[in-house]
């Protein structure tokens, strides 16, 4: 229907518009879609212009009043349309109906004038047409034109940050956006496997099709259908005689064309056989049919050619568009082919393993009491693999004490794998001489919440400690002295903490963060003094049994301070009714266990006795006497020196991890009983804090974030102890739940105890 | 009223999970990580109101949210609350577990869970607001921890239900009952 109407607008050729105005502007043509009304509307008023000219002159004056008369009264009817358009166009000509009927009662020629409106054809508006539109001078776009609104109300909503401290979120935006731009790159990478893949069954092979029918329109027969209106418009081509018009004009450019270039080409190539002009080549040069001339008529004042605007300098294609007939300028310079030297790294940079910055804090032996103590065992090295392949070396500082006091002291040393000559060959003996199975880890370093090997080999017997030579000693004391001066911190890696590395964020047993800016770790150990005289001086360390759900080992150092040989060394305990040393069969409660090496002068050593206890909820106190012959070169006497073995309810617990949902779970289940302590006046930072009571008391972190955390431990005997430390300025609060009370007690009675001493 | 309420922190680890109407086991694991995915994608600075998602009931339920650091607290509810209302209620409760907590943390939801539990329930109860004022709870739940204290905990429990029977005073039981032919002889019942 808006087709034919369009054809309406050739209205000199009507020959009675008056009658087809009216027939247009019947009430009728409302029920139509917008569109189709809009060119109704339109069309009616160039139909209004060609009556008023036909009816030019003063004789027929009534008729064109007659006609703006009843425009005005159809028009209104288009004016309340739905349709903007249709709204838009009607309202303004029944304006200019009106004003022309004023101007008709006044008896003015407007017909020319209202011809000229619908006059000259209209050109497409070109895409680029708004913005080509020129600024006029003094106008500022940006600036507001009310108040900005104000920015203060957002600081009120969150006057303190309840749930820690409040963390950037730029997180979440830049997940958006990687988001976004990794769609697009995935999808260009898609599309590119795809083209080039020959199994790949293309969505639309029936496309191909099309084009190729393109040139066979022709083949389409053309019917001649009998109708009683001549659809052809006198004086214009009608559409498909236009279209070939056109073609005919085209080939004749291209042949004159192809004239011309053949003149110039003969001369250059002859016998080079016919040459195929492409269509596309060619049709670029033809004159278009229709040429508009945008820059004088159809441009917006000022406006000035943008034609490029289109090169995007961001455009990844734009090398394409380089003009490769111009010459290289001097700046652009192909790569040429030189020779390089590699500048080779350095052994100890290699020794950071797959990218991992280990470091071990190297415990100096000098803060603690018994600084004369000489070593006489090595230290060995011995090389764990870890669940990621991640190959860690460990020193224990203190040389006779194997893996418990690894474990507590957690001093590793990140040896590289090709270490360094000096400490090669040792290495090298020192596994020969002694395999050690991994040693128990225990979450101690800064944010490291990990206990990854199982406490299971405590007990293992190290009976066979050899005698140390001088010699070794001292080479011993300079490695010693080496690392001493290393002083790195552990890190453990079992699985990197993506994306946030800041405060925030829990970090849970297995995972780590890297901070870099911690302070070290200050040197802890577990041994105590258990007495000493100007002979000989005894150290010694609990650890619960795993196996055993009844049993303590207990290690204890011997060395001797005299210059004289001791030997025939025998430890005898006092039994209680719930702690009993064990001893070999046979013997009675009253012999004491023969301490298997005898001590040269300034030598220490490592023995073990194993306990066994009935009820671990309450510490106890045993006493023993410690029988030893001292033999100098000219005597020999007998001496005896007294302790008192004091067993804390720490020293039942074993580090245990636990995962998070299990420890929910646990504290789920509401049988625990709960306590609190909170210790006042703590400066020391939060993770060695933490790192404190997992050394001293064998706890292990589940959850930490920020400067919270929940930690768990167990019992040789089943019993569960879960903590919360929580710091704040300088008070810790440790809220802890157990099974046992008075056990419960009595573990935060000594975690307060080893905080009151530092 | 209130059909559930879920705070998980930002990795979609669930903290407290209270449903006012019956889910099973794995439909409220389902539930979670779906609110926590409608939850997690949302910006900042955008509203707090969402429809929710399909296993919580559509568009019938609104999930209201905030987010605190690194938690985010979640109320699904239907038509008949009040969106503002159930977000300051969220306020409410989160002043409340500070106040009651001090300093309160993610960590605190976990140990401290059955006293999360009693603030909650001061707060809602069958899935219907009870109290929104912020001393009265704290008030309640201070009570309730006097009076925890006092009786001992829970450990002091088995020995007050003992005593608390002995000093029960029964009624004389009669020694026979004679109804009729019958003759019955009642056992007595030694006191413990």
């Amino acid at each position: 229907m808006s087709f034919t109407l369009l054809g309406c607008g050739f209205l000199r050729h009507l020959d009675d518009p008056m009658q087809t105005l009216e027939a247009m502007l019947r009430p009728k043509v409302a029920s139509l879609p917008g569109h189709i009304q809009a060119v109704y509307v339109q069309n009616a008023a160039k139909l209004f212009a060609t009556v008023l000219q036909k009816h030019e002159g003063a004789t027929d004056s009534q008729a064109a009043q007659d006609t703006s008369q009843l425009l005005i009264e159809r028009l209104p009817l288009f004016v309340q349309s739905a349709n903007l358009e249709v709204q838009e166009r009607a309202s303004c000509i029944l304006q200019l109906v009106k004003y022309i009927q004023k101007l008709q009662q006044k008896d003015v020629e407007v017909a020319e004038e209202v011809s000229a409106l619908f006059a000259g054809e209209l050109n497409p508006v070109a895409p680029k047409a708004q913005k080509k539109v020129p600024v006029p001078e003094g106008l500022d776009l940006d600036a507001w034109i009310n108040e900005p609104p104000s920015e203060s109300e957002s600081e009120d909503e969150k006057p303190k940050a309840v749930f820690a401290k409040e963390e950037p979120k730029q997180s979440r935006a830049r997940h958006v956006e990687v988001d976004e731009k990794e769609l697009a790159r995935r999808r260009e990478a898609r599309k590119q496997e795809q083209a080039n893949n020959p199994f790949y069954i293309k969505s639309s092979p029936s496309s191909q099709k099309v084009y190729q029918d393109a040139p066979g329109v022709e083949h389409i027969p053309v019917v001649q259908i009998d109708l009683s209106v001549p659809l052809k418009v006198p004086g214009m081509p009608m559409s498909e005689q236009y279209l070939k018009l056109e073609e005919e004009r085209r080939q004749k450019e291209r042949a004159d064309k192809k004239k011309k270039d053949k003149k110039k080409k003969k001369r250059e190539k002859r016998g080079k056989g016919k040459r195929d002009d492409s269509g596309p080549e060619s049709e670029e040069d033809i004159t278009p049919a229709h040429q508009v001339d945008i820059v004088t008529e159809e441009m917006p004042e000022n406006a000035l050619p943008s034609d490029d605007d289109d090169k995007d300098p961001n455009d990844p294609h734009k090398a394409l568009d380089i003009d490769l007939d111009k010459p290289l300028a001097d700046s652009e310079k192909l790569p040429v082919r030189t020779h390089r030297r590699e500048v080779l790294k350095s052994p100890e940079e290699d020794g950071d393993q797959d990218g991992i910055t280990q470091e071990a804090k190297r415990r100096s032996s000098k803060e603690k009491k018994e600084k004369d103590r000489k070593k006489s065992k090595e230290e060995e090295k011995k090389k764990k693999k870890k669940k990621h392949k991640h190959v860690v070396e460990e020193e224990p500082p203190e040389p006779l004490s194997e893996e418990p006091v690894q474990s507590e002291e957690s001093a590793e040393v990140a040896a590289p794998p090709t270490s360094t000559s000096a400490e090669a060959s040792d290495l090298d003996f020192w596994l020969s001489s002694a395999p050690v199975p991994p040693p128990i880890k225990e979450a101690l370093a800064p944010k490291t919440s990990i206990a990854a090997a199982p406490d299971s080999e405590p007990d293992v017997p190290k009976d066979a400690e050899p005698d140390e030579e001088k010699s070794l000693k001292n080479k011993k004391k300079k490695q010693k002295k080496e690392k001493d001066e290393k002083k790195k911190k552990k890190r453990h890696h079992h699985h990197h903490h993506h994306g946030d590395g800041g405060g925030g964020d829990s970090v849970q047993n297995g995972t780590v963060e890297e901070e870099e800016e911690e302070e070290p770790l200050p040197p802890m150990s577990n041994y105590c003094l258990l007495a000493e005289n100007s002979y000989i001086k005894m150290v010694y360390d609990i650890q619960g049994n795993l196996q055993d759900g009844s049993q303590v080992v207990v290690s204890v150092i011997f060395e001797n301070k005299s210059n004289s040989f001791l030997k025939s060394m025998e430890f005898n305990v006092l039994d209680s009714l719930n702690s009993k040393l064990q001893r070999p069969e046979g013997a009675s409660p009253h012999d004491g266990l023969v301490v298997p090496f005898q001590l040269p002068p300034g030598v220490s050593n490592e023995a073990r006795f194993v306990f066994s206890v009935q009820s671990i909820v309450m510490p106890q106190k045993l006493k023993g006497t410690l029988t030893f012959i001292v033999k100098s070169e000219d005597s020999s006497t007998h001496e005896k020196l007294d302790f008192k073995l004091h067993f804390t309810c720490t020293s039942y617990l074993i580090t245990t991890p636990c995962y998070s949902d299990a420890y929910a779970k646990l504290l789920e289940s509401g049988d625990l009983k709960s306590s609190s302590l909170k210790l006042e006046g703590l400066n020391m930072p939060f993770h060695h804090l933490l790192a404190r009571i997992c050394f001293h008391h064998h706890f292990s972190v589940v959850e930490r974030i920020d400067s919270c955390a929940s930690m768990y431990s167990r019992s040789i005997q089943g019993h569960h102890v879960c903590l919360l430390v929580k710091t704040a300025n300088q008070t810790v609060s440790i809220d802890a739940k157990c099974d046992e009370p008075s056990l419960l007690a009595n573990v935060l009675d000594e975690i307060k105890q080893t905080f009151s001493q530092c | 009223m209130i059909k559930a309420i879920l705070i998980f922190n930002n990795h979609g680890k669930p903290r407290l999970i209270r449903f006012y109407q019956y889910f099973a086991e794995d439909l409220q694991q389902q539930i979670i990580r779906e609110t926590f995915h409608l939850v997690s994608k949302r910006d900042d600075n955008v509203c707090n109101f969402l429809e929710g998602g399909s296993l919580i009931g559509g568009s019938d339920y609104k999930l209201i949210y905030r987010h605190y650091a690194t938690l985010y607290f979640v109320f699904c509810v239907d038509s008949s609350e009040s969106e503002l209302g159930i977000l300051d209620l969220i306020q409410v409760f989160v002043e409340t577990l500070d106040k009651c907590f001090e300093n309160v943390c993610e960590l605190d939801l976990i140990f401290h869970m059955d006293k999360v539990h009693y603030i909650l329930q001061e707060v809602v109860m069958g899935g219907m607001v009870l109290e929104t004022n912020m001393n009265e709870i704290v008030g309640q739940v201070e009570l309730q921890n006097r009076m925890e204290k006092s009786e001992g905990g829970l450990s002091a429990a088995p020995a007050r239900a003992v005593s608390a029977v002995k000093n029960m005073n029964l009624p004389e039981i009669p020694r026979n009952i004679n109804i009729g032919d019958i003759n019955i002889k009642v056992p007595s019942l030694s006191p413990f």
